[in-house]
This record gives structure tokens, sequence and C-alpha cells, in this order.
């Protein structure tokens, strides 16, 4: 097992020790639920787009509590100097922590999976399994991108507090925000530059369009922002 | 084993380390000894290579803190300041968490994990929470931890700080068994520590090092020979005189005693401190002074200068150093 993986695997099981992350995964859940009833009625298309377009407005909340432990607790206990003083690299361990979190997020959506097979058992003729594949690619891809832009935060601060608003605020200000500015009046140059923002680029995987320009543009930018991390971790050696 | 040269750190303004150079050898236990904010954790965070020096260097089993600091952690078990660990862990998961990052193999891991169990005395607790064992436990499973891998080289921060004193009297012995089989760097502010379990003690105040060797070496360079002290009855200027006339007495001092006014027949005795000239055992000589006089000798006896006193006058130093350098 390499370094990166014993990493992800503690980070994973410290989540079933953690309250706060049993709170997220059950407001998260029972927002799904809620979401999902509205899919869920007669003379209704069986997908569950309403459902994944709701599911990144409860990830810009819900992901930050998950994240903001990841390494400002690190910071505050002290457990990184015994980690970065046994022999690995900043590299393993920002890729075992998001690892470890990012499968912590799988684990909280597998749940929803449960709906897929209610859909298949209910729809008539039958289900349509296209939109619902390339709506979970989707808000696998946003997740993602979500956890390491909470692993950044995280690692910038000593605050879990600090932490989870500072990540919240990021990601309000690159889904949320764009969305609701693209419904001002606003000129071309700025209608672009909003074009370019998760929401946007998320409702495509909804409607069941997979482009393989989103998919490349979600993974380059999570792994920037774990390389971010990464260099933030290495920067108190520069001091 | 350990090699250090000109290691230096500077935080933004403040210099924390400064020109620091010395070496252990394979097998020695070195106590690092310092006041608070000494510059000791930041050297020893150095040496681990958590922290980059500033300029200077230092090797640890031959490999270089810098260049080769993959190969230095590999040899080397470190326990920090404050004793960092998962709370939410089990001491067994702990260890076996630790042992998977160091890439230990299965088998060796299980067998290693059983050693320091047993070494660092946690056999009953190996399936308990760390976050419910008492602050002795974790120093404990902190130890167990830098001992898995068998390193060549161990660093301890401060190992004793929070125990009470039959924890500290344990730990104590259990870094002595340490000594010889590993090379041990250990910090403390206390220095009956360094007494009890070094073979030798860097003092370092102020970011450098002011004095290093044995403790019997350390209070021999700051001439705090021992003192005898002698208590008798008589007058007290002729006492100072005729003692100060002795062979091999340096300095006579008188420190008072039961009686101030010291004349004969007053029944006062007074006690003398004496300090010999090197190489002189005078205790048998002043006895038979004292005797030939008439004197009633109550007491002589040999005090050893405390290591205490040392540092005390080596910090004092120090600070009279730097406001000296503030005042010109």
């Amino acid at each position: 097992m390499t370094r990166a993986t014993t990493i992800a695997r503690r980070e994973l099981t410290s989540f079933f020790f953690s309250p706060i992350a049993y709170v997220a995964m059950a407001v998260f859940l029972v927002a799904c639920g809620f979401l999902f009833c509205d899919d869920f009625s007669p003379g209704q298309i069986a997908g569950m787009r309403n459902l994944f377009d709701w599911m990144v407005w409860l990830l810009v909340t819900i992901v930050p509590l998950l994240s903001m432990g990841l390494l400002a607790q690190e910071w505050s206990t002290g457990t990184i100097e015994s980690l970065m003083t046994a022999p690995l690299n900043e590299a393993d361990v920002v890729m075992g922590k998001f690892l470890g979190s990012f499968g912590f997020f799988l684990v909280m959506l597998s749940p929803t999976l449960l709906y897929v097979a209610v859909l298949a058992l209910y729809a008539r003729p039958r289900i349509d399994f296209g939109p619902i594949v390339s709506g979970y690619l989707g808000i696998i891809l946003v997740g993602g991108l979500f956890t390491s832009i909470g692993l950044l935060c995280s690692s910038l601060t000593r605050s879990q507090i600090v932490a989870a608003v500072a990540t919240a605020a990021v990601l309000f200000t690159i889904t949320i925000a764009p969305w609701w500015a693209s419904g001002k009046i606003l000129s071309n140059a700025w209608l672009n530059v909003v074009n370019q923002a998760v929401f946007k680029r998320y409702t495509d995987f909804s409607r069941g369009v997979i482009d393989s320009g989103h998919v490349v543009f979600f993974v380059l930018s999570t792994a920037v922002f774990l390389f971010l991390t990464t260099k933030v971790l290495e920067s108190r050696r520069w001091k | 084993m350990i090699a250090v040269r000109e290691l230096t750190k500077v935080y933004g303004q403040t210099l924390a380390v400064d020109h620091i150079s010395f070496e252990v050898s394979q097998g020695q236990i070195v106590g690092f000894l310092g006041p608070n904010g000494a510059g000791k954790s930041t050297t020893l965070k150095m040496l681990t290579c958590y922290l980059p020096p500033t300029s200077g260097g230092a090797t640890v089993n031959g490999f270089d803190i810098f260049h080769q600091s993959m190969q230095v952690r590999q040899n080397l078990g470190y326990l920090p300041e404050n004793v960092p660990l998962y709370t939410e862990m089990k001491v067994v998961e702990y260890l076996e968490f630790r042992g998977r990052l160091r890439q230990m193999e299965r088998t060796q891991l299980r067998q290693r994990i059983g050693h320091v169990v047993d070494r660092c005395w946690l056999n009953g607790v190996e399936r308990k929470t760390i976050g419910h064992l008492s602050k002795g436990y974790r120093q404990r499973v902190g130890l167990a931890d830098a001992l898995l891998h068998n390193p060549a080289v161990l660093i301890l921060d401060e190992p004793t700080v929070g125990l009470d004193p039959t924890q500290i009297r344990e730990m104590r012995k259990l870094i002595k068994d340490l000594g010889g089989r590993h090379t041990v760097i250990l910090s403390t502010h206390i220095l009956p520590e360094v007494e009890a379990t070094c073979d030798r003690a860097i003092v370092i105040a102020g970011g450098r090092i002011v004095a290093q060797g044995s403790p019997d070496e350390l209070r021999a360079s700051r001439r705090m020979t021992a003192r005898v002290l002698v208590e008798c009855r008589g007058p007290r200027q002729e006492i100072s005189s005729v003692l100060s006339r002795v062979s091999g007495v340096q300095k006579v001092e008188l420190l008072g005693g039961e009686a101030t006014s010291a004349k004969p027949g007053e029944n006062g005795y007074i006690t003398a401190a004496l300090r010999a000239k090197e190489g002189y055992d005078i205790r048998e000589e002043v006895a038979r002074t004292l005797v030939q006089h008439g004197w009633p000798l109550r007491e002589i006896r040999l005090e050893h200068a405390s290591l205490e006193e040392f540092f005390v006058q080596v910090t004092a130093d120090q600070a009279m150093a730097r406001s000296a350098v503030t005042l010109s």
C-alpha cells in the first residue's frame, strides 16, 4: 500500500468517528430525499435532473463541513509535525487527504443510488439511464473539485471554522453567484466569464450531455487546487 | 553519528539558532539543556527535517538533512514536544498506521509493535482509544511510535514534561536503557534530568551553545569546583586567618553561624566555606588544624557545586552580555 492510500484510509476511517461528518451526511441525505420527491411523481420523466441540479447547491454548504478539518486540525494539534518527519512527501499527504475525504463524499452519495432503483422499478415504459449516469459523473466531478478547494482552504489556517467559512465563500462565488449574475443584464464579456463557472458546466451533465471539455475542466481545476495545497504545505520551508 | 555545523535559523527578524556546531557519537545520550525559548526545539526541528536551516547544515547517520531528507527521516525516530497524536485512534491502530507510513512489512510491523508495546509499558492499553489515555500513557505511545522502526537516532523533545514523578523516573530509566543501541538527543530545561540520563550536556541559551561536556566537565569549566564546609566554634577572625594559612586553601568565606559575635566561651558555632586550590583535598589538614587550636569541630563536608548553579550562572551571563550589547 502506498503512503498516500495509508493516509487516505486513516482519513476515511476518522470521518466515521466525527459527529460533524454524520450531521453533514444526514442533512445531505434528508435534503436529497425531499428533492427526489419532486422528481418522483406521476407524469414526470423518470429522471433525477431536479435532484442533481439542487445537489450542487447542497454541496456548497456540505463540503466545507467535511473538508474543514483535513489539514487545519493537523496544524492546530501539531500532528503535521509527526507526519512530515516520517519519510513521506507533501504530495503524499495532500493526495491521501484528498482521497480520504473524496472517499467519504462517495460514501455519502451512495445511498442516493436507492432512488435509481426506485425509479427503475416504477418507471413506465422504462427508465432512461443515460442522464442518470451523466448526472452522477457530473456530481462526482463537482465533488472532487469542491473537496480540493476545501483542502486548500484547510491548509491555510489552523482554525476549522475559518477553513469552513472560506471554503463556503469560494464555492458560493464560483457556483451560485455566477448563476445569479447570469439572470441580470450583463455585458457579453461578463457573460463569457460567467459561462465558465461550475454551475453552467454542471447543468450539461444533469441534462445528459457529457462534454469532454467539461470533464477536462473539472479534472484539471481539481489538480490545480491539489497542487496549490502541496505548495502551501511546502511553504513552511520557505519561511 | 550526528554532526552539526554552523546551523542557523532565522524566523523573520528573530535569530532563533545562531551558528551552532556540535557532534554526537554513536550510542551517546546527549541532553540539550536550556531555558524556554533558547532554540532547543528549533534545532531539533531542523535535525528532523521538519524545518530547513537558514544556513549551515547537519548530517544524521551520514545523511545530509537538506539534500537527503528522506534517508534522514528513515533513520530517525522523533518525539515532538507535546506529543501530537490522532486521539480518535486506538493505540495499536495508530502504531500500525505509523508503520505503514514507513512502509514496514506486515509481519515485521506486527513483531515490532509487540516489541515497542512491551518496551514502553503499553501492555493492557493497546486496544484503548488514545484520547482516553492519561498524559503519561500518551507520552509512551509517542515514544513507541518513535521506536517503531528501530531507528539509529532518537530525538526526544521534552520527553518528561507533564508527567508525574513516578512516570518521570520510569521515562528516564527507559531513555537511559535506550542509550548504547540508539543515539539519543533529548531536550529539557530540567537539570537533574541531564544529570540522571545523559552522557553529555549541551547548554544552549539565546540560540547559542554556551557550554558542552559531561555534567562533571561543565562544572569544572566554570571553576565551580567543590567547596568544603566547616562548622566549628571559636573566634571568627582568628579561625578565618588560621584556615586561610592551611596549605591548599585558596579562599575562606565565613557564612555566619548560630552566633554572630563569636567570642570564646559563648558557645557559638560558625560556618566557614573553604575553596581549595585545584587538586587539593584539604579536609584532613583543616580538621587537624582546628583540633590543634582547640576549636570544637561539629561538621566538615565536601559540597559539590550543582549544575543548577552553573545553569543559572550561564544564563545570567548571557542576559548580561545581551544587555551590554544593547547598551553599546
